[in-house]
């Protein structure tokens, strides 16, 4: 194919990913070194209170937004160079709690708070998800023919809900004395609180994630279990192999490709975690680096948005996803450059 | 000899099995239940006691049942219709839709299908059946608590047709035009070996790993100052972009794009490359070999990628809750509004009626494209 027929195939999708992709990603790390804040003058103000016989007057200073002729508020920008990043980690105070070994302390910075979950998140729900994964492949493909197809159907309805809404699902069957609270209250035969302290919700969204998850894992591993070729199943048979040494030595090692795809996909997914934040409240008790970038976009009560502080985060998060992903693109340029 | 590889004994059969019904519970378990509860009054609904909030006491006591006439009448009419549906539709579509115009026969037969199911579900079976209902005595008496009130509070009151409507624009949006530049994109990268179609692809999966949140922090204040940013080219015309649902479509055409081109992209190398080359020989361009010999076989790889569009579109949170204002608010983030702000139980009924209205185009849709959704699932693992 002639470069310019390609220009012309692959033009509007390269033009959409570099208007709307690459060009927010440069004016993203161009704002986080930037700070736009509305110009305030002081003035003083006299306020009068009725009172008896006199009435009574205060004046004070106040600071107040400058308008320009049209009555809009003059903003102006300015470069603070890292300011904002260090809004955003707080290094001395993180430092000093460090140092003084005091770790609640060290949390109660939103920044290091909503790494450390997003982390622990990330790294506890992998092995949980490909292990109950392919658990259900094994299952679906010893099934019977004729339910194969409905149990697949059923699996796949967690799988394609709004995440959301599917974290919501979840919150309504705990919160307060939600169905299974209830359950487990009436056979723990004491009162739970699932969403009182940090650690419950925690265990509860990864709940939530791995039933989410595991579908798409399990489809993935049901395909390739089709392909395990039976002729080595039945020769490791006849070298007097047990079932879980076959699963062990034939099996996962003809799923490797898929199991590292998956942990692949999920990594990236994981790290992103966002909607069980939203699904279950929490932002009271626990919160994800993408939550706190939304965080600060969001306008607070005067409608303003703390868009640098938002840049900032969202470089360092953007940091995890590179470090995230040099293993795998490294091999994949590895593959390309041998294919060639 | 295969047959020693599937024998089993039974402790494992029983151990799969027993395992196999366990997650089918834990899978449809949450989506029934809130089902179940959106159908209840609020004291039914939160019951700590499973039986009440299936049977709905309070429910009932409240005046609002229905009798067994009703469940079996409803029940024989679903499963009737379901099958003439089943058998009816599609060769209607077939017979009475324009030749290579069969997509919008179906478009159309989906809508006018979904019309006459929701006027005999909700305006006529239950006129006919509050006549028939004090005619048969004990069969017409209310024996099982049931309403449909927080559907109507959420539809009619609540507004939610409005953000229906929404996300229906945004969905359709996303879909179509993703799909456009995404076949095109997917077409070019498949039949290029060069360098730089490599790293097109190295690049769009860095993108797509991107937090969408590094986005839309970028579009913020771009699309919020637009109408001065862009007024030196277009003038006055010149639109402030935030809150329009024409710049939440391009955002997420643009965040879909690297999935839609790695995805359309190994459903053409499957494609053989002989049948372009055979085109080609016979005196078309590229483009006329693509529109002519590609398109025709291309479009199981199409559907499933738009299936995907599809749910990327109409599960998105992040970007349309921040690039949304409230006038063009799709369902997702209204109803993240409607959780936040509820106060009694009453709202949070309401809220769950609002999920369960969200997630039943969802069901519907794997029960339709089950198989696509899985063959996309695999074709990109699979493949590597």
């Amino acid at each position: 194919m002639k470069f310019k027929t390609f220009a012309v195939f692959v033009g509007p999708s390269v033009l959409m990913m570099l208007l709307f992709i690459a060009f927010p990603l440069v004016s993203v790390f161009i704002q986080s070194f930037k700070i736009t804040q509305p110009v305030y003058e002081t003035v003083q103000m006299e306020t009068c209170t009725p009172g008896f016989l006199t009435q009574t007057c205060v004046t004070e200073e106040k600071s107040v937004p400058v308008l320009d002729e049209a009555g809009e508020i003059v903003t102006q920008t300015e470069w603070v160079g890292l300011q904002s990043y260090i809004n955003v980690l707080e290094p001395e105070r993180a430092w000093a709690a460090l140092s003084a070994g005091d770790w609640r302390a060290f949390q109660s910075i939103d920044f290091w708070k909503a790494l450390r979950f997003t982390l622990t998140f990330t790294f506890i729900t992998l092995p949980l998800v490909l292990g109950t994964g392919l658990a259900i492949a094994l299952v679906i493909n010893n099934a019977a023919r004729r339910v194969k197809g409905p149990v697949i159907f059923i699996s796949l309805l967690p799988f394609i809900i709004t995440p959301v809404i599917g974290a919501l699902s979840i919150n309504w069957l705990f919160r307060g004395d939600g169905i299974l609270t209830a359950t487990m209250e009436r056979m723990l035969d004491r009162d739970i609180a699932l969403f009182a302290q940090a650690w419950t919700i925690e265990i509860l969204m990864m709940v939530y994630r791995v039933w989410h998850v595991a579908p798409f894992a399990a489809i993935v591993f049901y395909a390739g279990l089709q392909t395990v070729s039976s002729d080595s199943l039945e020769s490791a048979l006849i070298d007097g192999a047990s079932r879980w040494q076959r699963l062990k030595y034939i099996v996962i090692p003809h799923l490797m490709p898929l199991i590292v795809f998956v942990g692949m996909i999920h990594l990236m997914d994981t790290y992103r975690v966002f909607e069980e934040i939203v699904g279950f409240s929490s932002q009271g008790h626990v919160i994800s680096l993408q939550w706190l970038t939304y965080d600060f976009l969001q306008p607070d009560q005067s409608g303003n948005r703390s868009i640098s502080r938002a840049s900032a985060s969202a470089m360092l998060t953007m940091v995890g996803i590179v470090l995230l992903l040099i293993p795998p693109l490294k091999r994949t340029w590895r593959d390309h450059r041998g294919s060639h | 000899m295969t047959q020693a590889v599937h024998r089993q004994p039974l402790g494992l059969r029983v151990l799969s099995s027993g395992f196999l019904i366990f997650w089918c519970i834990v899978a449809a378990f949450p989506i029934f239940w809130i089902t179940v509860m959106s159908f209840k009054s609020p004291v039914d609904a939160f019951d700590g006691n499973a039986a009440n909030v299936i049977f709905g006491p309070a429910t009932l006591a409240a005046g609002k049942g229905i009798s067994i006439l009703d469940i079996l009448v409803y029940l024989a009419l679903a499963i009737w219709m379901f099958r003439r549906i089943a058998r009816m539709l599609p060769d209607m579509v077939l017979s009475y839709s324009p030749q290579g115009r069969q997509w919008l026969g179906w478009l159309i037969g989906a809508a006018v299908t979904g019309l006459v199911v929701v006027v005999t579900f909700f305006a006529l079976l239950p006129a006919v059946l509050n006549v028939l209902n004090p005619l048969v005595g004990p069969l017409g008496r209310d024996v099982w608590g049931f309403t449909t009130e927080h559907y109507q509070t959420v539809w009619v009151d609540r507004g939610f047709f409005r953000n229906f409507q929404n996300s229906l624009i945004v969905t359709l949006g996303v879909v179509t035009v993703s799909l456009t530049v995404g076949t095109l994109a997917g077409y070019g990268l498949a039949r290029s070996g060069s360098t730089l179609a490599f790293w097109i692809l190295i690049i769009a999966l860095v993108f797509r790993a991107l937090p969408h949140s590094v986005l839309v922090a970028g579009y913020l204040p771009v699309f919020i100052n637009s109408a001065e940013i862009l007024r030196p080219i277009l003038g006055d015309a010149a639109p402030t972009l935030y809150g329009k649902p024409v710049a939440v479509i391009a955002v997420l055409v643009a965040i879909n794009q690297p999935f839609t081109i790695w995805m359309l992209r190994s459903f053409f190398q499957n494609i053989p490359a002989e049948l372009d080359e055979a085109a080609r020989v016979d005196g078309c361009n590229h483009f006329q070999a693509f529109r002519r010999v590609i398109m025709p076989v291309m479009w199981p790889g199409v559907i499933t990628t738009g299936l995907f569009s599809f749910l990327l579109a109409y599960n998105d949170f992040l970007v349309t809750s921040l690039l949304l204002d409230a006038q063009n608010q799709t369902m997702v983030p209204a109803i993240a509004g409607m959780f936040n702000r509820e106060t009694t139980t009453t709202d949070q009924v309401v809220a769950v009626a609002a999920a369960v209205s969200i997630t039943a185009p969802l069901f519907i849709l794997v029960m339709v494209f089950q198989r696509q959704i899985v063959s996309g699932l695999t074709a990109g693992a699979v493949k590597g």
